[in-house]
């Protein structure tokens, strides 16, 4: 017990890294001037995610390690979701480099002369990017931790900053403040749930570590009522922060109502961190207790597949639409997780990068369209818009196409590999739901690709802004690993499939 | 005394607190609630840890208060600033994004 701790930093590393970064970021958003800050704050978070990355690289071999005494586990699935994580931030960052979408004065109220000053003076605050990479670190550590305080943690560190984040858009900063509301206030309670389960885990093994709670749950003697409620409670945060149904009220406010760039980020960086963590839970901690929690959510898996895929189709609004379909794709990865094999974990790896990358591309193109009051995102006044920019057009349909999971596209291969998993597992009934509301879903991509290409234009005022260099980098090259990804994804595969077991 | 009733206590803390969120309007309020949930976890946390004899629940309050004071800030900074542009705290009226 009186051992000095240690810690081993270079397995740390990646999350130590954007944790300086992040804290360097708020330095230079005190004492840099106004003029120089954006272009200095966008290089330091590229530079310190790809500095993170490179010592991800370092590490990538040591699949079996503990670190900070236990509390941080570093196996193959941990690597492979903090990489992920890494590359879906990194590109994520080049759409929010993009200012001009975040509100120059979070603090001005709405309308204000306040506001408009800064606006005419150019004093654009630019603290979304230091929040970004705290929010980046929590992701890191969230599926890596492999005890109670550590996931609590993580959990608060990675949702406080996005909370904050959702409320910074510069266009219709009223719906934005409310999605920030909304998104709070339910957060928080998920996370009191979360905690309470947490004790009462506690309370079940009197062990804080997930190695500790897996010898309870297989040692027997230890108090079942206690196991059930933590377990219940636990779940109950985490299906909330992947938007899963019962639990996906505020998925569509908050999409709808965050700034572009962030929808983007959150959709995708945040699902893979909160994926990751209950792969971890569920498989490493409560894998022989799945008779607890295998049924309830094969159920749940099944009402967010089918919630998600038919709510989306009555959408008006491209953002609310996609945000449905993000929760269809939370069934999806579901079916995956109660797989509870190894292809269920290696398929649901996999997915998550397709999705991930197929996300930040579809919602940096949504940013590109534009009138004079912002960004239009009403389905109707999209009509038209393959004659007018038909490259831009045509990358979105290519991304819908992943969504909607037809072959060619990363999304195939990904649906394909998590409902063989489904299969062999057993789970007849969740892969037919499965195939079925992929169907219902396609319907509502194609309307959209129907609407650009074939609906006659409606002389609307809108126009596809020319993306700065980044942002079209960003796009593109989304575009581009959706693409290879769906061609030729065999060396993918293969490294996610070596890698991915839990240690315990 | 016996130790389950402090457990009873933290359910019946936790449980108000859940209530609250759902049944008040006011942001404030409702924020107090969720805290109220927070405390009522740190208050099973540290009554296990008496039951068992270990020191690792006691520590876990301490980390849950840390977060919930980081959860104020973000928190009243949102709830302050949807206020100064609305003059309106209930979560009754941020109904925008209802269609």
């Amino acid at each position: 017990m009186s051992d000095t701790p240690v810690l081993q930093y270079s397995f740390l590393a990646p999350i130590l890294i954007v944790l300086g970064g992040a804290v360097i970021g708020v330095l230079l958003e005190a004492f840099a001037a106004a003029k120089r800050r954006a272009v200095l704050q966008l290089t330091l978070t590229l530079g310190t995610l790809f500095i993170a990355f490179l010592s991800l690289l370092r590490i990538r071999n040591l699949t079996s390690a503990k670190a900070a005494m236990g509390s941080v586990m570093i196996d193959g699935p941990t690597i492979l979701m903090q990489g992920t994580i890494l590359l879906i931030a990194f590109f994520a960052v080049m759409i929010i480099g993009d200012v001009d979408n975040f509100t120059a004065q979070a603090s001005a109220v709405p309308g204000s002369d306040e506001e408009k000053s800064a606006l005419q003076a150019g004093r654009q605050q630019t603290e979304i990017f230091p929040l970004t990479l705290f929010a980046v670190a929590g992701m890191l550590l969230f599926p890596a931790a492999n005890d109670l305080v550590t996931l609590f943690v993580a959990l608060e560190v990675l949702s406080l900053p996005l909370y904050l984040m959702a409320g910074l858009s510069r266009h219709r900063r009223l719906f934005s403040q409310e999605a920030a509301l909304k998104y709070f206030l339910l957060g928080a309670y998920a996370s009191a749930f979360f905690l309470f389960g947490a004790a009462f885990l506690y309370g079940f093994s009197y062990s804080v570590t997930l190695s500790g709670i897996h010898a309870a749950v297989i040692g027997g003697t230890a108090n079942n009522i206690f196991l059930l409620i933590g377990l219940t409670f636990i779940s109950l945060g985490l299906l909330f922060k992947v938007g899963a149904v019962p639990f996906h009220a505020w998925t569509p406010d908050v999409y709808q109502g965050a700034p572009t760039p962030i929808t983007g980020f959150m959709a995708a960086a945040t699902k893979v961190a909160a994926f990751g963590a209950m792969l971890r839970i569920y498989y490493v901690t409560f894998a022989e207790a799945n008779w607890n929690w295998r049924p309830i959510l094969t159920v749940i898996a099944i009402a967010t597949m089918l919630v998600g895929s038919i709510v989306a189709i009555t959408q008006r609004d491209i953002k609310r639409m996609l945000a449905y379909s993000s929760i269809a794709h939370a069934g999806f990865l579901f079916t995956g997780v109660i797989a509870l094999n190894k292809a269920g974990l290696a398929a649901t790896l996999f997915y998550l990068l397709a999705y991930g990358f197929a996300t930040i591309g579809a919602f940096g193109v949504i940013t590109l369209v534009r009138d004079s009051s912002g960004e239009i995102t009403d389905l109707n006044r999209w009509a038209g818009l393959g004659r007018r920019s038909p490259k831009i057009a045509a990358l979105f349909s290519f991304f819908l196409f992943a969504f909607a999971g037809i072959p060619l596209t990363s999304g195939f291969i990904g649906k394909f590999a998590i409902f063989t998993a489904a299969y062999e597992s057993g789970n007849i009934g969740v892969v037919v739901v499965g195939v079925l509301s992929s169907a219902i879903a396609a319907f509502f991509y194609i309307r959209v690709i129907v609407m650009m290409y074939f609906a006659d234009d409606n002389g609307d005022s809108l126009t596809v802004v020319i993306p700065s260099p980044l942002t079209s980098i960003a796009i593109w090259v989304s575009g581009g690993v959706t693409l290879v990804l769906g061609v030729y994804p065999t060396p993918v595969l293969n490294a996610i499939n070596t890698l991915a077991t839990f240690i315990r | 005394m016996n130790s389950a009733n402090y457990l009873y206590l933290s359910a019946m803390l936790f449980t108000i607190g859940a209530v609250g969120v759902v049944i008040r309007r006011n942001a404030i309020v409702v924020f107090m609630c969720i805290e109220l949930m927070l405390n009522a976890a740190n208050l099973a946390f540290v009554t296990f840890a008496r039951i068992n004899g270990t020191l690792d629940g006691q520590i876990i309050a301490f980390f849950t208060m840390v977060v919930a004071a980081c959860e104020v800030v973000v928190g009243l900074a949102i709830i302050v600033t949807i206020f100064r542009s609305r003059r309106s705290t209930s979560v009754d009226d941020a109904s925008l994004l209802k269609r």
